[in-house]
């Protein structure tokens, strides 16, 4: 499974709205632009936001007979997609299902995607510590070449959750790459006063105590949150932002570290 | 209906009929031998003990979001607590229902408290002397631990919470869930399926990415005949607390929650503004009813508890 893979990077959080989304998009849409060959993959079976994020609400997975093609935003098959928003008829459609029905439905993406030679696989999950999670777990356990960044916001209330999404990574042996805090602060467009809306720095000192990398903070920028739905990356409309540079350096990062589990 | 399962063969007889098991049709289905054996399973017996024992439970309402991160838990909270300062004889209980990410005892400021087991089941934590709380965040022995379960054992968490805690007599129970529409959800609302719903209140953020997943619950509820109270709105202006100039901080690009309501034919029931202060509220678990009375959010939140105790009156009314 996943042998052409030379590198997977699971982005976790135990809470809900932090950014893992869009940090997965961006990050994929960053690696991309430096020249990398990119999957992404949405485990997020009851809310998938990755079609939306990157404006492939429409389009269909086909089968071939190597398995799944998954979608491609680009014509050079640069970045391809795989999520469960492309199988739903409606964007209204839910997928009311219990454990076991997403577990079988992960396992099929974790094996049955077509995804060709890749130099990144960037795996999207939704919150918490239950059934999708313990799946990826299991079933990646037997690739080497992978890792997690986890995603919070600087409240303690989110702080607490990532705490315990630490703990699982830990439990399971999955090696952290780093944490990433999201939505720090927020300039006032009027009067550019900059305001922690969610407080600040809480990602940091979680870095500090639990010994793991800080990989930086994202603020609040509503330029990059009007690129959401366009699958445009930050880092090539916004060259100059807080947001596109910290994914440089994230990407600049993952491409230099040979992660040996460490 | 005769109850013929979705997955069922052609021609199935229905698991409740006389033929059922015996049918040509049968043959073949893995499920023949419990058909045929006469003793079907029947509803959960917990169904039953659950109705009995949330029977002095006015209005049980599930606060839900698809989406995650938008506020479920901050506005369980301050209606728990709006809803308790109505009047001294009203009593609220909140049944933290997201295993995998407590909140509620930081939201409520009571972390670190223990539930005790009595003779008449678990009782709840009391937060002030008519709000009082249950979670799972009272069970785990540090912050640190991790809830690693998958479906199953989250539903007999949920199915004990909900036949086991003594809460003694309650106007409302507002149950908090974590995001999606998984586990959680389907057995809250299997187990109180006899017990009697009052209904749903769906919590949205206004950005198009937050409302996508929020349809989706909508619809969830519509599937499993929830029916939906309304839509509250967080994080729908940001007041700047240095010039008090509005901003969108998550632009409604596609009209926000006021589109979703007329689209689906739902009920708004407010809007809060974001409030930093807010924020900051619910990390120290402060009561942010009464510390501020007079934030914009407040005010917002006292029409938004007005309407649901309406609508919650004539419910109970027809």
């Amino acid at each position: 499974m996943l042998e052409n893979v030379k590198q997977v990077i699971l982005v976790l959080s135990g809470k809900g709205g932090v950014g893992k989304s869009t940090v997965s998009t961006q990050l994929s849409l960053t690696l991309k632009e430096k020249g990398f060959k990119v999957g992404l993959l949405d485990i997020d079976l009851c809310g998938p936001s990755v079609p939306y994020l990157l404006n492939l609400e429409d389009q269909n997975i086909h089968q071939s007979p190597e398995g799944w093609v998954p979608v491609y935003l680009d014509k050079e098959q640069k970045l391809g997609v795989m999520s469960i928003g492309f199988l739903l008829k409606s964007r209204n459609d839910a997928v009311v299902w219990r454990g076991p029905k997403k577990t079988s439905m992960i396992k099929q993406f974790l094996e049955d995607v077509y995804w060709q030679d890749l130099d990144y696989l960037i795996i999207d999950t939704p919150p918490g510590t239950s059934d999708e999670h313990i799946t990826v777990m299991e079933n990646l356990r037997q690739v080497p070449q992978c890792s997690a960044i986890l995603v919070t916001t600087p409240q303690e209330v989110a702080i607490e959750d990532v705490r315990k999404e630490i703990t699982f990574c830990r439990k399971t042996g999955i090696p952290i790459m780093g944490i990433i805090e999201n939505m720090s602060g927020y300039e006032c467009p009027t009067c550019s006063e900059c305001t922690n809306i969610f407080s600040s720095g809480g990602g940091k000192s979680l870095a500090e105590i639990s010994k793991i990398q800080y990989l930086g903070c994202i603020p609040i920028d509503p330029r990059v949150g009007a690129l959401a739905g366009k699958g445009l990356a930050a880092i090539k409309e916004l060259p100059e932002c807080t947001t596109s540079k910290v994914f440089n350096e994230l990407a600049n990062k993952l491409s230099e570290s040979n992660i040996n589990g460490s | 209906m005769s109850g013929v399962p979705e997955n069922a063969p052609q021609h199935c007889p229905g698991t409740e009929s006389a033929d059922a098991g015996k049918a040509s049709a049968c043959a073949g289905c893995p499920n023949q031998n419990i058909c045929a054996s006469g003793v079907p399973a029947g509803p959960d017996p917990a169904i039953e003990i659950i109705k009995n024992r949330l029977s002095n439970v006015k209005h049980k309402i599930i606060i839900l979001s698809g989406k995650g991160g938008v506020g479920k838990s901050t506005v369980t909270s301050l209606l728990g607590h709006a809803l308790s300062k109505l009047n001294p004889d009203i009593n609220v209980g909140i049944l933290d229902a997201d295993i995998c990410g407590p909140s509620q005892p930081r939201v409520l400021g009571v972390r670190g408290e223990q539930v005790h087991n009595s003779g008449s089941g678990w009782s709840p934590v009391y937060v002030t002397d008519n709000l009082s709380l249950m979670s799972i965040g009272f069970l785990l022995s540090s912050p640190d631990d991790a809830v690693i379960w998958r479906g199953p054992k989250k539903n007999g968490m949920i199915k004990q919470f909900l036949s086991e805690v003594d809460w003694g007599d309650l106007d409302y129970l507002l149950i908090d869930t974590p995001p999606g529409t998984s586990d959680e959800h389907l057995s809250a609302v299997q187990y109180l399926s006899q017990a009697g719903v009052t209904g749903a209140i769906v919590v949205t953020t206004p950005q198009e990415v937050a409302l996508l997943d929020v349809r989706k619950e909508i619809q969830f509820c519509r599937k499993v005949g929830l029916p939906i109270i309304g839509v509250v709105e967080n994080m729908s202006l940001f007041v700047c607390p240095n010039c008090k100039s509005r901003s969108e901080i998550f632009p409604a690009t596609t009209g926000g929650a006021a589109q979703l309501c007329a689209e689906l034919a739902l009920r708004p029931l407010g809007a809060l503004p974001l409030d930093p202060l807010l924020a900051r509220a619910c990390d120290a678990g402060a009561d942010f009813v009464r510390e501020l009375p007079h934030s914009p959010a407040v005010a917002a939140l006292g029409r938004i508890v007005a309407e649901i105790v309406n609508i919650c009156n004539e419910r109970n009314g027809s």
